[in-house]
């Protein structure tokens, strides 16, 4: 028996069982088969009883976990490729990302800029592909900025933020247009009228709430307005005061209208997130967290200097510096290795460490039918991982698209 | 008629699993020579199908040249339902083995023509040549798939009304909403049973124990369905100590006695009915 499961067929219509299993299934993980076809993750019963058809293909799994392949809603860059700095480069870009994501068990994610001029809005988003051969899949774009609040800039150009002054308008003229656009993240008391937020949610876009003095009063107003999501939780905002908890607060708001949850993205590369913290979050409001890589363009380089955007950076020991410096220039922690460090920092259960990185972002963005889980009719990116949660093997609708 | 002792209800699903195997592998099915097997839902066989699976996953048992025939289906309960057999039988058994999806039949209780969809049965049965090894359970009031009491002990598969005791005993799995309990069913009859080559009945816990008394210690008798196996030529009845709580002494002592090697070694031959 061989943890390395078969190479797949070219027939896509083919039935595939992956046996010798174990199953992330409704909150735990239970020894069950999977059943692919057509990209699909299928119910096998009526196709045995109905169809009266069994498997064309059987893949020994070798006891391997099955989970749904991971969402990153969070992602600057990696593999020398920042989305927001190589402008003329996008589909190229997109394409060598998406392709390396699947190393770490990602199967889709959202593109991530940062706040940039108006015009480099209207170049990047268009050419952003959905669909890349072989790679993870895109979901639309995380717009983080312009409409940020510039003491909590972080690394965004401080000269391209923007105050969202006339709603949807102001948006079009400043993104170009929202297609194509999955998440906006901006700072509340940067918007005129919160009304604004409900428009967009209606739209399909998820309003994160980040880069932001706001106080709590601020977030849950923004909240109660649609916002669902708050970006990088415990960065670029106000730190959790007893009397003005700020946006951290939210976790623990009485204010959030029945039946929302209020998610939160968290870099757990543990370095930019205490480990502390991250328990705080954990223990404080499970369901809603994500784990986001907020990865930059370093993401997947060898260990050395290497020259991307305008500053040139230095991997060593898995970490990105400014070079030549002890300067920590971004997170660089692959998606597999922010769930194996989460949840040794929580000491959660695998399942859970595992769907703050599939069910939690899915439900966030409203795309539980589809993806996220390994329930019936869901599409088929699925990962194979052992018990200390490497990756052993990753699907995109069905086919493998990466083996250890 | 036979009856097996055995200690407990989990000794009488190995017992069985093994008789199960035993009949297959002797009977040397192959593609022109299928092995036919009536097979039973319920809690009772449960345990027998868990070591069947376990027997196919060591090699030692393939369903490759089997048919099977289920004895009986809810109306009108969506195949997907907890309840079904049809999610029974795909969970706790076939799809966990190597059975061809065409060699399995189970009446459609959703079936636009009922009284067609089991007459259909029957010649699917006769098509196969009949049932070469009929295994059911019973229940408290000692009826055999749905043959409730009163059932004609001729009977063949038919649409069957539940008898009120049934639906009650079987709300807890309707989250005790009487209302939700399919009020009919299809059922292959006690004529249908008979008529297999070999009949093999499992029995377990102290609340079949009255039943077990009037299957095998009374006459035979519409009331209780299964005392009808006392004219059937070839019946084992397998149950656990439990169930024998209301027979007779004498009764009990009978059957270990002529069972002794069956009972003490676990040789399921070398004994008549």
């Amino acid at each position: 028996m061989s943890g390395k499961p078969n190479p797949p067929a070219c027939n896509c219509d083919d039935l595939i069982q992956f046996t010798n299993c174990r199953l992330v299934r409704n909150h735990q993980l239970i020894e069950d088969d999977l059943w692919v076809r057509a990209g699909k993750i299928i119910n096998p019963e009526p196709i045995f009883f109905d169809e009266r058809s069994k498997a064309h293909r059987r893949v020994d799994c070798g006891g391997a976990i099955i989970a749904p392949g991971y969402i990153d809603l969070q992602i600057n860059g990696g593999y020398g490729v920042d989305f927001s700095f190589d402008k003329d480069t996008t589909e190229a870009g997109i394409r060598k990302v998406a392709q390396g994501l699947v190393k770490s068990g990602v199967t889709s994610f959202c593109p991530t800029l940062v706040t940039s001029p108006n015009e480099n809005y209207h170049t990047i988003l268009p050419r952003i592909p959905k669909r890349v051969e072989g790679g993870a899949g895109v979901l639309g774009v995380h717009v983080e900025g312009p409409f940020i609040n510039p003491q909590k800039k972080g690394a965004h150009p401080e000269n391209c933020i923007q105050t969202l002054e006339n709603g949807i308008e102001t948006l079009c003229a400043t993104y170009g247009s929202l297609d194509g656009i999955k998440i906006i993240t901006l700072a509340p008391e940067k918007v005129k009228d919160l009304s604004v937020i409900r428009q967009l949610v209606k739209a399909g876009i998820t309003v994160a709430l980040g880069h932001s003095m706001a106080n709590l009063s601020e977030g849950e107003q923004a909240a109660q307005h649609g916002a669902t999501l708050i970006t990088h939780l415990f960065n670029a905002m106000l730190p959790f005061h007893h009397r003005d908890p700020g946006l951290v607060g939210l976790l623990a708001s009485d204010a959030i209208p029945a039946g929302q949850t209020v998610y939160f993205g968290i870099i757990a590369d543990g370095v930019h997130t205490h480990p502390a913290a991250l328990r705080i979050a954990y223990r404080t409001h499970p369901q809603g967290l994500i784990l986001v890589t907020d990865a930059i363009s370093a993401l997947g380089l060898e260990d050395g200097i290497h020259h991307i955007g305008q500053l040139p950076l230095e991997v060593k020991r898995g970490k990105a510096f400014v070079a030549g410096t002890d300067t920590l220039c971004g997170s660089i922690a692959p998606m597999d290795e922010c769930v194996r460090i989460f949840r040794n920092a929580t000491n959660c259960s695998t399942v859970y460490a595992i769907e703050a990185a599939t069910l939690h972002p899915a439900l966030c963005l409203r795309i539980e039918a589809q993806k996220g889980t390994l329930d019936f009719d869901s599409d088929a990116d699925f990962i194979l991982l052992d018990d200390k949660l490497h990756v052993l093997s990753t699907y995109i609708a069905g086919i493998c698209v990466h083996r250890a | 008629m036979r009856l097996v002792i055995l200690d407990t209800s989990k000794s009488v699903g190995e017992w069985a699993a093994k008789y199960v195997m035993k009949r297959i592998n002797d009977f040397k099915p192959g593609p022109e020579r299928h092995f036919v097997l009536g097979l039973p839902t319920g809690s009772t066989p449960l345990g027998m199908y868990k070591q069947l699976i376990e027997f196919h996953k060591q090699g030692k048992l393939s369903f490759q040249y089997v048919k099977t025939f289920n004895m009986d289906e809810y109306v009108g309960l969506p195949r997907n339902h907890e309840e079904s057999y049809h999610y029974y039988m795909w969970n706790n058994f076939f799809k966990h083995i190597d059975i061809e999806p065409e060699n399995v039949h189970i009446l459609d209780g959703n079936a636009s023509n009922l009284v067609e969809e089991c007459n259909r049965f029957e010649r699917q049965i006769k098509e196969a040549g009949g049932v070469e090894l009929f295994i059911g359970g019973i229940g408290p009031d000692g009826h055999i798939a749905f043959n409730e009491p009163g059932s004609s002990l001729v009977s063949r598969t038919r649409v069957k009304t539940l008898a009120q005791d049934t639906l009650e005993a079987n709300a807890r799995f309707f989250n005790n909403d009487i209302q939700k309990v399919p009020k009919q069913a299809l059922t292959v009859g006690v004529g249908t049973v008979l008529d297999a080559q070999e009949v093999l009945i499992l029995i377990t816990g102290a609340q079949k124990s009255f039943a077990l008394y009037k299957a095998i210690e009374e006459g035979v008798n519409h009331m209780w369905t299964v005392s009808a196996f006392q004219q059937h030529a070839n019946t084992l009845m397998i149950c656990d100590e439990d169930a024998t709580l209301e027979l007779r002494v004498k009764t009990v002592k009978y059957f270990k006695g002529i069972l002794r090697d069956v009972h003490e070694l676990g040789i399921p031959d070398g004994y008549t009915n």
